[in-house]
């Protein structure tokens, strides 16, 4: 069979990293190609020179067997190039066709041709049950929406190849099971994808041929059905990784965090949380398993003090915190690891170091009266930066500039050297990689094993299964069961968290 | 006393001093819906009212001052073009420089061509478009047969269509809120924030044009603040080519009122705040949140 793409020898650049050092990438046409590798491996960089978005510095690229220069993505999309970026590339207040058929727009008489458009558009949507709301404007939809968004825009631009970089780190699980149906189906018509994930298990479930990236280097290429997630997870971080959690039996204390009959009515009216009962005590990790958007984020930023419970009562140690605002609540002994990294975890424009001292800047540790100790925020930042393995190791380095992972890591780090004795961990693990995963999972268990309390909220059901000592699941604002183990089925899980387990959530009323 | 104050004439001034309003605040509109903050509109006013002063006193010929003037308002508005797109230097300080450079040099030509530090010699007029029914009323008639009054109320009317219902205005308004995702389907961005600023610049240099005209001569530093009422305008006007029309017609009422009432025995200082007092209210009262583009001022760098 014919290659679809052919990278030759590529090397691209930045100021201080070689993001990818003589890469050579060879998909074959008709193919589902997975590439994974750690953060900062140059996954991105290598797809985004594909694309025309930079130029690299050495090497060839050929499509279908024809050598090609792609100096921007009008090049590439003339190609038949379409991608799917990591970071949504749609504009928020235009609707979901305008940013469909931006660039790509058919007129009559000088006007978008809104009818012919939104007939072509339909009929897509429905051969790939891609549903969209076409008229609504895109900062009002969900992530899920704004993924099939994207993948339609690479489909109306009649793609041939389709370059998808990690689309399902913000899908549910039953939106990742539609995306690969919808892949299956490209497949089918001949169409080249690559995939970029740090998902072991969705690489073997769906690609054809794997290649691993590490340090800007490709490391291996691999046929999907001659490997395993072993030795994959290995060829990426360079060592034997654990894809499971080592942790040993409980020892629960006294419960630290309750939660009683938590109510949230949000500014539309929308009941989001619904008289919700919970306790977590020291020493235990206690899941929360659920889709994403049944409650889970309201009730972590109610618990956080970010928004306030419209009623219901919530105790760290038996004291009422409800009506505290987030510093007040910090000081009462949380950290808090929020799901949103960038617009909630970081300032992303400030140094590593700066990060790390967040909301604690006030301590008489870090500051005199007058002025900020630079020595002692700077020594502070290279502990924690040498204990959690942050890179690059520079506690001057903004924090713009560091792969996902490492973002992540200056989070950790920061909220757990707060010593707190409650800790909210909400997606602690979303876009990192499968080194990262291994190290904050560990963290956190080490956390517990010293007494903490440990609220963790996740979309990944294995994550949630490996690490909860007990497992809440909410659905629709509810919990609706708490298992008083982790010895539950997904398939179990999945019932709970789609509602379908109808008389059951009844019963729990 | 009423209907003294809200006769044929005023209605007449109100139109006289809202068209250069609308005119640049249109301006503003294209060039900031691509992304570039436009505060060089005064500059462009006032260029573009001595190049087309210029051009119609060299010639005789008015329309060929019209062309002149809108060329002046364009070269004008190249400069802050390519100082922030291609230099991405800051806008605001691009935009303050080129209205100093507009003082000066209009000032300096000034008194080379007419040997006057204040103004230029006369210049005659457009000339007029005859529109019978209206013929009774000299006022309202010497206002509709004017051409430029008609190209205003007609490219008012046509930009709220092209911002929001072509091609052009759907990759203007990408480029302006998220430049990089209008990069990644292929649009150049320098191309579309070229003509927003270009479009700005000669629909300024037109309302330089028609003060030149109105006055019959060009006066030193006769934008006397303009430009910045009108990217007011298109702030209250939400950056959308009718509401900054509709706003610009707010301050010309206003401001006519204040001339209507200077001979009413009214105090003048507190008349001459009437337009001030109607801008802060309706900003205050009626308008609620203004969201400029969200890259507005920023320059795009591509390799991020
Ligand atoms: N625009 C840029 N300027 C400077 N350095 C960059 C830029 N983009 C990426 N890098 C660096 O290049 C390296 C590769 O980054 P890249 O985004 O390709 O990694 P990745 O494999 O996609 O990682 P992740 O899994 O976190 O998305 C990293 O060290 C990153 O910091
Ligand atoms: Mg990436």
């Amino acid at each position: 069979m014919p290659y679809a793409i052919e990278l030759l020898n590529i090397t691209k650049r930045f100021a201080r990293t070689v993001a990818n050092d003589d890469v050579t990438l060879k998909v074959l046409a008709g193919s589902i190609h997975a590439l994974v590798g750690e953060n900062g491996a140059g996954k991105t960089t290598l797809m985004e020179t594909l694309y025309g978005l930079y130029q690299p510095d050495a090497g060839a690229i050929r499509i279908h067997e024809k050598e090609v220069t792609i100096k921007s993505p009008h090049d590439s999309i003339k190609l038949g190039i379409g991608m799917v970026h990591q970071h949504f590339m749609l504009v928020p207040p235009l609707t979901v066709l305008e940013n469909i058929v931006l660039g790509a727009e058919t007129t009559k008489n000088f006007f978008i041709d809104l009818k012919k458009t939104t007939a072509e558009i339909s009929e897509l949507a429905e051969k790939f049950s891609l549903n969209v709301p076409l008229t609504e404007k895109v900062e009002n939809v969900g992530v899920g929406i704004q993924q099939r968004v994207e993948i339609l825009k690479a489909i109306y631009r009649k793609a041939d190849i389709l370059v998808l970089d990690e689309p399902t780190a913000v899908l549910t699980p039953q939106e990742t099971v539609q995306l690969f149906k919808i892949l299956a189906e490209l497949k089918e018509q001949g169409k080249t994808i690559v995939l970029i994930t740090h998902k072991l298990n969705e690489v073997m479930a769906i690609s054809d041929h794997v290649s691993v990236m590490r340090k800007g280097k490709i490391v291996g290429h691999l046929e999907t059905p001659k490997t395993n997630p072993q030795e994959i997870a290995q060829l990426m971080v360079g060592r034997p990784v654990l894809l499971r959690v080592e942790k040993s039996e409980h020892k629960a204390g006294a419960p630290v965090l309750g939660v009683k009959e938590l109510t949230y009515v949000d500014r539309r009216g929308v009941e989001a949380l619904k008289s919700v009962s919970l306790d977590v005590a020291s020493g235990e990790i206690l899941g929360i398993a659920g889709v994403e958007g049944n409650g889970q984020s309201q009730l972590v930023e109610c618990i956080t003090g970010l928004i306030r419970p419209t009623s219901g009562s919530i105790t760290i140690n038996g004291v009422e915190i409800v009506g505290l605002n987030a510093r007040e609540v910090f000081a009462r002994g949380l950290a808090h690891v929020p799901e949103d990294r960038i617009k909630r975890g970081l300032v992303i424009d400030l140094s590593i170091k700066e990060n790390l001292i967040l909301s604690l800047q006030a301590l008489p540790q870090f500051s005199s009266r007058l002025s900020m100790k630079r020595a002692e925020i700077t020594s502070n930042a290279e502990l924690l930066i040498q204990k959690y393995d942050v890179r690059p190791p520079d506690p001057n380095a903004i924090t713009r500039g560091l792969s996902g992972g490492n973002q992540q890591k200056v989070i950790i780090a920061r909220e757990l050297s707060r010593n707190a004795e409650v800790i909210i961990a909400s997606q602690p693990t979303r876009g990192v990689d499968i080194g990262g995963i291994e190290f904050i999972h560990r963290t956190l268990v080490t956390a517990r094993d010293s007494g903490k309390a440990i609220l963790l909220v996740s979309a990944d059901l294995n994550e949630i299964l490996s690490l909860s000592d007990r497992i809440a699941v909410m659905y629709s604002g509810r919990i609706v069961k708490i298992f008083p183990d982790n010895k539950v089925e997904e398939s179990e899980l999945g019932l709970y968290m789609t509602g379908s387990n109808q008389e059951l959530i009844r019963e729990a009323k | 006393m009423i209907s003294q104050i809200f006769s044929l004439a005023f209605l007449a001034q109100t139109i006289r001093i809202t068209v250069p309003y609308a005119l640049a605040s249109l301006g503003g509109v294209y060039s900031e819906r691509g992304g570039v903050t436009n505060i060089a509109l005064e500059g462009i006013i006032l260029n573009g009212a001595f190049s087309a002063t210029v051009g119609t006193y060299y010639t005789g010929n008015p329309l060929i001052g019209v062309l002149c003037g809108i060329a002046g308002g364009l070269l004008t508005a190249l400069i802050h073009a390519v100082v922030s797109i291609n230099i991405k230097a800051d806008q605001i300080i691009s935009g303050i420089a080129i209205n100093l450079f507009a003082v000066g040099i209009t000032k300096f030509v000034l008194e080379i061509l007419f040997h006057s530090s204040s103004n230029s010699d006369r210049i005659p007029g457009l000339p007029h478009i005859k529109l019978g029914f209206i013929e009774q009323s000299p006022d309202i008639a010497r206002l509709f047969g004017n051409p430029l009054v008609l190209f205003t109320i007609l490219i008012i009317v046509a930009s709220q269509f092209i911002i929001f219902k072509t091609r052009f205005g759907l990759r203007l308004r990408a480029v302006g809120e998220n430049p990089e995702a209008a990069d990644t389907v292929g649009i150049s961005v320098t191309l579309y924030r070229y003509y927003g600023v270009l479009i700005s610049g000669a629909l300024a240099g037109l309302a330089g044009t028609w003060l030149a005209f109105d006055q019959h001569s060009f006066t030193d530093g006769m934008s006397a603040g303009r430009g910045y009422i009108a990217l007011a305008a298109m702030i209250v006007g939400k950056w959308n080519p009718l509401g900054a029309a509709a706003a610009c017609l707010l301050f010309g009422f206003a401001e006519s009122l204040q001339i209507q009432l200077q001979g009413a025995g009214l105090p003048t200082q507190f008349i001459q705040m009437i337009p001030y007092v109607v801008t802060i209210i309706v900003l205050a009262g009626f308008i609620g949140k203004a969201v400029a583009p969200a890259a507005d001022g920023v320059p795009y760098e591509k390799e991020k």
